[in-house]
């Protein structure tokens, strides 16, 4: 199923302080975009705001031309799921049973569980390999496997628009790179729109579809990685003097910082 | 694959049923107890038969009827009272500590229970309503002080803890300037009994459990995703306000109607939920069952308290000497883990 997904003029924040400021954006159906910036640009914001955990100062998002605030959460959370930042396990919860509370929006105070809620954990758990986790305390789990358990979580919720809010902050590279292409595997083969707010330039380049760069509460650039990060964007977005090479595995662009005290490469180049 | 997933789930709830099933046999086994010992033994049969009103008898029934049922049936109900409110605190804030016995409310109840006592000589069934009051008015001033665009459990945690702390002075204050005879029956009250239930306070209370626990389980529902954490909650489409102040006024008025029948017996509330989900596994809803281990502390203390130590004591007594080892030792462990706060 297709669905739009769009800001309008938003502008969000906290207490008294705007962090996005009037922003236009579209989501790209279908598509993994991922959104990239320096700490405290609002990126994360951004994607609280899409998930209408946030309600807008200004402006609206749009599910399908209609502002998400104007839905039933219940319907947008049928169509919409949201991996947050830091979620809470409670004491002592076993895997099978924090994934099946993603099937909450599915679920009714009269219809509590069914061979459906059954399917899509099992689904999900198996999409992610956790499938022989189910019966373990999350807590036993290493920081690997308990990202993948959230994620599973995510997808028995199982809406066409999946958003997560730096999904591999605590990983390793092994299993950032592992997470990214388990979600890569989901969007190909189901065909789900992910957003995905990532720290590590490469990763996102590599992995988005479409990458928006964020400084400041707004949007710099936008589009395909190949297209639009290039080092004059890198120094604007975050401040750092950088040389951009394709990826040698990918081919997408890849962010060589230059720091101060390593440039003995450019000096040779110079001195000959 | 999906096999694998009903069979996990069913047999968490088998287990949470059997145990269930369990609680209530031994509740009810130290119910009859608590009837049948005394000054005159009443065997376990006429028990039954007399509090039931299987037979008419009228030796036994002066005895069971008037003098001990009133007594087992508030350590029922308060017990699970407690353990219920309890249960809801500490899932609500995500805090193990935050049992309603700490956070202020039941100091607020001891706040006004005394002050009715000592400063207007109030009688049973006003100190009750005092008491009740006194929660429900902590509850709501910390509610107000702990509110910032939502509720954050440590933040609720700990003003209420210095709210406690604030009035349970105020309370130190009112009994150092009581006359002695009514400082002593407010100390009575400060430590908690299931013996002084009157007899309309305890028909308040019942008529509030069998209201309250229902919506409880009601209200389980978004409790399961909001022990998620605020967002997930909120991403996955459930009302978190709402529910969380539906979630808080069931868990404050328990815990007000069981202080205003016994007084702020200690620790009940923070001990039955844990212990219950300990054997109920975490999974299992554990409201019940929550319920059930604080009925069966309450009746146990109770038990102890008259009959197995040389003095009477006061119920409060015992369970506050179970209780205190197993706060140090949440204490430890909970710093351990970095849970705490």
């Amino acid at each position: 199923m297709t669905h739009d997904l769009r800001a309008e003029n938003l502008t969000l924040g906290y207490s008294d302080v705007d962090v996005v400021r009037d922003l236009d954006v579209v989501i790209p159906d279908g598509r993994i975009t991922v959104i990239v910036g320096a700490n405290a640009c609002g990126k994360s914001t951004l994607l609280r705001g899409l998930a209408r955990l946030l309600r807008p100062r200004h402006g609206q998002v749009i599910l399908d031309g209609k502002s998400v605030h104007d839905l039933k959460s219940i319907d947008v959370a049928k169509v919409l799921g949201l991996l947050p930042q830091s979620p809470v396990a409670p004491d002592g919860i076993t895997v099978g049973d924090l994934v099946g509370r993603g099937r909450y929006p599915h679920q009714g105070w009269f219809r509590q569980w069914s061979a459906d809620d059954d399917r899509a954990v099992g689904g999900a758990l198996e999409a992610t390999g956790t499938a022989d986790l189910a019966g373990r305390n999350i807590a036993e789990l290493s920081g690997g496997q308990r990202q993948r358990v959230w994620v599973a979580m995510a997808l028995a919720q199982d809406t066409d628009l999946l958003l997560l809010d730096e999904p591999t902050t605590f990983l390793d590279i092994n299993h950032q790179v592992e997470l990214l292409d388990l979600l890569t595997d989901l969007n190909r083969e189901s065909g789900k729109t992910i957003v995905i707010v990532l720290h590590d330039l490469n990763l996102a380049c590599r992995y988005a579809d479409h990458i928006i760069a964020m400084k400041q509460g707004v949007i710099v650039a936008e589009g395909s990685p190949t297209d639009v990060i290039d080092s004059a964007v890198v120094t604007d977005v975050f401040g750092l003097a950088c040389d951009v090479v394709p990826d040698p595995v990918s081919g997408t662009p890849m962010i060589v910082p230059r720091g101060r005290h390593h440039a003995s490469r450019e000096r040779v180049i110079a001195a000959s | 694959m999906i096999t694998v997933v009903a069979t996990d789930r069913r047999t968490r709830r088998r287990r949470s049923s059997a145990v269930t099933a369990a609680l209530v046999a031994v509740a009810f086994a130290l119910f009859i107890l608590t009837m049948m010992i005394g000054s005159y033994y009443v065997p376990a049969w006429d028990v039954i038969t007399s509090a039931f009103r299987l037979r008419d008898e009228p030796s036994v029934d002066f005895v069971v009827r008037d003098l001990r049922l009133p007594t087992a049936t508030a350590g029922v109900a308060v017990g699970f009272a407690l353990g219920v409110s309890g249960l809801l605190f500490q899932k609500l804030l995500g805090n193990p500590l935050a049992s309603p016995d700490f956070v202020g409310i039941s100091s607020g109840a001891s706040m006004f229970a005394v002050s009715a006592i000592i400063l207007f000589g109030a009688g049973s069934s006003m100190i009750s309503a005092s008491a009740l009051a006194g929660a429900l008015v902590s509850a709501f001033i910390i509610y107000l002080l702990a509110w910032r665009d939502g509720i954050s459990g440590y933040r609720f945690v700990l003003i209420g803890i210095g709210l406690s702390q604030f009035m349970m002075s105020i309370v130190g204050y009112i009994i150092a300037r009581a006359e002695l005879y009514e400082a002593r029956q407010a100390m009575t009250w400060l430590v908690g009994t299931v013996g002084q239930a009157g007899t309309t306070e305890l028909r308040v209370l019942i008529a509030a459990l069998l209201v309250l626990v229902p919506a409880a389980l009601v209200l389980q529902r978004p409790l399961r995703v909001l022990e998620l954490g605020d967002d997930t909650a909120k991403a996955l489409g459930a009302h978190v306000e709402l529910s969380r102040l539906a979630l808080i006024g069931v868990a404050i008025v328990l815990i007000g109607f069981a202080t205003a029948v016994a007084g702020p017996i200690m620790f009940v509330a923070l001990i039955a939920g844990p212990i219950a989900q300990r054997i109920v596994g975490h999974n299992g809803g554990g409201i019940i069952a929550a319920g059930l281990v604080g009925s069966i502390i309450v009746l146990g203390a109770d038990l102890v308290a008259h009959h197995v130590v040389p003095v009477d004591l006061p119920t409060g007594v015992i369970t506050g000497i179970i209780g205190a080892p197993y706060l140090i030792w949440l204490l430890a462990t909970v710093n351990r883990e970095g849970r705490g706060g």
